[in-house]
């Protein structure tokens, strides 16, 4: 459902991504590894169209991203679901209102949000908090809302920024589980990661990448030293907000 | 009547409350703009009407009487000025029927020139209105008309009306290309201040983005939030101008009256339409602002 075909992306002679070939299946559960700079971050916004290739094509579900048309951007959005480090809920609405909101954006009936927003808080597990505020909840409660935001449209595919980056392995290991659940449930998930423990752990496919070209490509991957960057940029974040 | 535009609507109100700090400085910007371009607005029109009355009188001369002038004195001096050439039309005006012209002019304030009749000491004279062809002949009857009997004054002041004439296009220019300056400098400060409030709500803007919001939707509640602060600010600087400008006509409308010989433009006329310019004003300023500040988060 996601195939990209030498695709080639540099900034002012720098390599975003090069040459680089890939190819997911639906309902397949994917890690992308490597030190941050290494081109993960261009990998995700090309499938996105927040930037354009330089140079050959990304299939998805049947059509090429790298020749939308800008009118057809948001469409294609939405066929997606995207995971923030840093959870990026909204702190002046309440959870209930941020997972709405991605409901309200895309113009769906009010009907459908009262019906599928508690749907959704109630499968990752925080239907009590509905009418609190971010601030009032837990870190791991509100990387569950952001998750619940962003499956609330039932997107194909769900991309994850380090999810359980600015968590404790507890809350981490419990938003992994959720991830397992909805993709179970036949959503493709592809998650950027730095955490040795869960990609070893979960046995997934691991797709690595380093200074802009793919390295690693495995069924049932696991975590290599090289894929880690250093201390320092470890916090450096996919999408800025 | 759409969800969409009731979503944007709301969600404009919502901002609006949730960002009161935010949207009570846009509103004074706004609003203070509004005020001063009104200012120059009501400095232009009523310019407008001092120089189209005197463009009117350009070719009348006014033969002020004496009192003691009785009526056959008048008729005589009315022949006279029928015979001369150039002359199109000789009138008389009683010093009643001149009270009544000045109190059409004054429109509104007309009030003010009851006092005076009430009193029944008008203080204006007999007149003989000599409607000329042109400028030269106004010249030469002038002339003739000040070496006659029973006459008091004659009002017909050539280079006055040149020197006025001039001055007055000059102010209009000068306050067209400030209202000109002013409405450019409005949409950058209000593309500013709704900048504020997009900055303020980039992360909201970025999320709305990667779930696949259309660029309108987007849009659609700054752009609200714009007309709403644009109209409100146009009613609220229509209203201290109205006050403003009662004031200014009930204080100095005689003086004015006094000085011009004409009054200020009806209050009521004048300023039904500068709340309909200010409206549609207020509200293309506030649109223009927010398209302008959100041009950056959109582009892709």
């Amino acid at each position: 459902m996601i195939e990209y075909k030498n695709v080639t992306k540099k900034y002012n002679g720098n390599i975003g991504i090069e040459d680089v070939s890939v190819r997911i299946e639906k309902g397949e559960f994917v890690f992308l590894v490597g030190p941050s700079g290494a081109g993960k971050s261009t990998f995700v916004k090309l499938l996105l169209k927040l930037m354009d290739a330089d140079a050959g094509e990304i299939f998805f579900n049947g059509y090429d991203v790298t020749k939308l048309q800008s009118i057809d951007i948001p469409r294609h959005r939405r066929s997606m679901g995207i995971v923030f480090q840093d959870f990026s809920l909204l702190p002046k609405k309440t959870v209930f209102e941020n997972v709405a909101f991605a409901m309200e954006i895309i113009q769906m009936p009010r009907k459908a949000v009262k019906r599928q927003v508690p749907q959704m808080l109630d499968l990752v597990g925080i239907s009590a908090e509905a009418h609190k505020y971010p601030a009032q909840i837990s870190i791991g409660e509100q990387q569950r809302v952001a998750l619940a935001r962003a499956i609330v449209n039932n997107p194909s595919v769900l991309i994850a920024d380090e999810p359980t980056g600015n968590l404790d392995p507890e809350t981490g290991w419990e938003i992994m589980r959720l991830l397992e659940q909805i993709n179970r449930r036949g959503t493709t998930v592809l998650m950027v990661t730095h955490s040795k423990e869960i990609v070893n752990a979960m046995s997934k496919r691991v797709i690595a990448i380093r200074d802009g070209h793919l390295v690693r490509d495995e069924r049932s991957g696991m975590y290599h030293p090289e894929d880690d960057s250093t201390e320092a940029d470890q916090n450096e974040e996919l999408f800025e907000i | 009547m759409n969800s969409r535009l009731v979503v944007s609507f709301r969600q404009s109100l919502r901002q609006i409350g949730r960002n009161m700090a935010m949207t009570i400085a846009s509103l004074f910007s706004i609003t203070a703009i509004l005020l001063i371009l009104g200012f120059f607005f009501i400095i232009v029109v009523n310019i407008n009407n001092i120089s189209e009355s005197v463009k009117e009188n350009f070719d009348v001369v006014e033969v002020n009487l004496l009192d003691q002038t009785d009526e056959a004195d008048t008729g005589v001096l009315m022949d006279e000025f029928r015979r001369m050439t150039g002359v199109l039309n000789v009138t008389f005006q009683s010093k009643d029927e001149a009270l009544e012209n000045w109190k059409d002019q004054w429109g509104d304030n007309a009030d003010l020139l009851e006092r005076i009749k009430a009193r029944g000491d008008n203080p204006l004279p007999n007149a003989i209105i000599i409607e000329v062809e042109q400028l030269s002949d106004a010249e030469s009857v002038v002339q003739k008309a000040e070496n006659m009997d029973g006459v008091e004054k004659i009002n017909y002041a050539q280079d006055t009306v040149n020197k006025l004439l001039k001055i007055t296009s000059f102010i209009q220019m000068g306050a067209l290309i400030l209202i000109g300056f002013l409405l450019i400098i409005s949409v950058v400060v209000v593309s500013n201040t709704v900048k504020l409030t997009v900055l303020a709500r980039e992360k909201e803007i970025t999320i709305m983005k990667y779930v696949g919001a259309t660029n309108w939707f987007i849009r659609g509640p700054f752009l609200m939030e714009g007309i709403v602060i644009g109209v409100i600010a146009a009613i609220l600087s229509s209203g201290l101008i109205a006050g403003i400008y009662h004031y200014i006509v009930q204080n100095f409308g005689v003086d004015f009256m006094l000085i011009m010989s004409i009054g200020f433009v009806s209050e009521k006329h004048l300023l039904i339409n500068l709340a309909i310019i200010f409206v549609a004003l207020g509200a293309s300023i506030g649109a223009c602002g927010s398209i302008i500040s959100m041009r950056r988060f959109l582009d892709r």
